[in-house]
């Protein structure tokens, strides 16, 4: 069988994103996955574990400040070369900021087709997307060149096949095209150990009905006891309450988790763009009118200051 | 500084949208057609550097005829003048395709700077900025709520899932902005006004140099198959509070096997 690469997703401090375990699940579907590293020293050895836990049969690597030390250019052009070398059955990356970036300068480097936002892939390369904020489902393929797709997260279940890569380190190439953007600092800003929160099973996110930023230690509490991730209308984000990495909506994250739950959210069309593809919707609002509803599969109208609290304690109790 | 601020014209985000039946193109004969919503925040960014350094702002459109009217909306903001890519044989042209498009338009201006939205709201691809600097050779700083001129030194903080990047490189480059970088200007009535006499110049495929043939649906790197409208979601149960809604709440969360 062929090879499908995953470029693998990760963080410092979480290790392998979710989101690659997606990947390497669709992976199998189609070949033999492989995962790429991209990223600094050492990377593919910290990762390794996981990876292979999920399937990956062969890791490759390129590492170091010429690939992590500038903006996505120089991962395009590692991935390009091993592209033409191993002439896989399909690329797989994350449908996230740089995922995509990668994804779009590899589509030029080979001028292959590119899909994003997948959240299903055939063998024969019928990808499956989603489209104007969840409304419509399209069925594309790639029409020149092989299968270059952006895997949306929480589109798949991640499912361990046991396996052991070998570590095959690439010699990197790039060139000075590929460092004229250079990444100066990292600065992270998500505080806890919540999920993130386009990978998150739960989320809970507050709206303008929550009042002010104090008030989200209501949301994040539910969040924390759930184990879920915190998320915010835009109307709160634009009020200040909460900072605008979490936003959800048509200018923000779009989150498609098992649970999510709407606190004091109207439900505007700007805000269902980014979680109406969500499994399961629980609301609470004030207005029994909110839109919310609408989508909601249990709503329950009332004070937010009263409410939330009493499921928090209910579910302490059944702890 | 000479900067180009690319502006697409989509389909209103608020509004019910729809691909069409016979091609599976984006229905924009029926839809109330705009700027894309991050667009302005790039103007607005173009704007401001203007102001504070000099130079000019040119918008850059591929679109049909009815893009004339996002064009004229742009300019009223304060641009100096447009360009507008405007072929027939450019309906159904993939990403790929558009930003051979694109980038061909802009080794025309001689940008220092060229400026976009993080994402369109249609499409949500955001593969654009990174696509076109890749084929100009020029840096990309993607994903900007924060932007710093120095001279020739771009400074961006970008926006990550974990926090930001500080980011830098010289011009020219590529920079695409989020929502959170400015708050766009309102197009005064003068502004409006003016708008009107300002230059457009349209520009064909010929123009460009790029073969009919490597755009549209010939020129297409991938296709959509088939398209269906997802069945809205119908809302559940929906009860008022009188005093347990929050353990009603757990309790349905628990036969859901949340709790």
């Amino acid at each position: 069988m062929s090879e499908v690469l995953v470029v693998v997703e990760a963080t410092k401090e979480f290790g392998v994103k979710k989101v690659t375990l997606e990947m390497l699940t669709l992976a199998r579907e189609l070949g033999t996955p492989s995962a790429v590293v991209l990223g600094g020293a050492g990377a593919a050895e910290a990762l390794s574990g996981k990876l292979g836990e999920y399937g990956a049969e062969k890791i490759y690597a390129a590492e170091g400040d010429e690939i992590d030390g500038y903006l996505v250019a120089p991962k395009a052009t590692v991935l390009a070369e091993l592209v033409k070398r191993v002439q896989p059955a399909a690329v797989l990356l994350a449908s996230a900021q740089e995922g995509k970036e990668i994804a779009a300068r590899l589509a030029v480097k080979l001028d292959n087709g590119i899909l994003t936002d997948v959240v299903g892939l055939d063998a024969d390369g019928t990808a499956t997307q989603v489209a104007f904020a969840g409304s419509t489902i399209v069925k594309s393929k790639v029409t020149r060149g092989l299968p270059l797709v952006t895997v949306r997260p929480n589109s798949v279940t991640p499912a361990p096949a046991a396996a052991t890569p070998a570590i095959e380190q690439l010699s990197v190439s790039v060139t000075d095209t590929d460092k004229l953007a250079t990444v100066v600092e990292r600065v992270a800003e998500q505080k806890g150990s919540r999920p993130e929160l386009t990978e998150a099973g739960v989320v809970v996110s507050g709206g303008r009905g929550v009042g002010n930023a104090d008030n989200f230690k209501l949301v994040e509490e539910l969040a924390d006891l759930l184990g879920g991730a915190v998320g915010a209308s835009r109307a709160a984000v634009d009020s200040g309450f909460y900072p605008h990495q979490f936003q959800v909506g048509q200018t923000g994250k779009t989150v498609s988790p098992q649970l999510y739950v709407a606190l004091g959210i109207s439900g505007a069309i700007q805000h269902r763009a980014g979680m109406q593809t969500s499994k399961t919707i629980v609301a609470v609002n004030k207005d029994g009118e909110a839109p919310i509803f609408e989508l909601a599969d249990f709503g329950v109208v009332g004070d937010l200051f009263k409410i939330v609290p009493q499921a928090a304690e209910e579910i302490r109790k059944r702890k | 500084m000479n900067i180009v601020v690319l502006v697409k014209q989509v389909p209103d985000s608020g509004a019910d949208r729809n691909l069409r039946n016979d091609d599976n193109t984006v229905d924009r004969g029926s839809a109330n057609n705009v700027i894309n919503e991050m667009d302005e925040y790039a103007i607005e960014e173009a704007l401001k550097i203007k102001e504070a350094h000099g130079g000019e702002v040119t918008i850059l459109t591929m679109g049909p005829d009815r893009a004339t009217e996002s064009i004229r909306k742009a300019l009223s903001m304060g641009p100096d003048k447009a360009v507008h890519v405007l072929d027939d044989a450019l309906h159904g042209s993939c990403a790929v395709a558009t930003s051979k498009v694109l980038a061909a338009a802009l080794g025309q201006l001689n940008a220092d700077l060229v400026i976009c939205g993080a994402e369109s709201t249609d499409g949500r691809v955001q593969v654009m900025p990174h696509m076109i600097a890749e084929r100009l050779g020029v840096a990309a700083l993607t994903g900007a709520r924060k932007l710093t001129v120095d001279g020739a030194t771009l400074t961006v903080e970008r926006q990550t899932e974990e926090g930001y990047e500080v980011v830098t490189a010289a011009t020219p480059a590529v920079v695409s902005v989020w929502d959170t970088i400015n708050e766009p200007r309102y197009p005064s009535f003068k502004g409006i006004m003016a708008a009107k006499k300002k230059p457009v110049q349209t520009l064909s495929l010929a123009d460009l140099g790029v073969a009919a043939d490597e755009v549209g649906f010939d020129g297409a790197t991938s296709a959509v198959v088939e398209h269906t409208k997802r069945p809205p979601r119908s809302g559940g149960a929906k009860i008022t509070d009188e005093g347990e809604g929050g353990v009603k709440l757990v309790e349905f969360l628990a036969t859901e096997k949340f709790v």
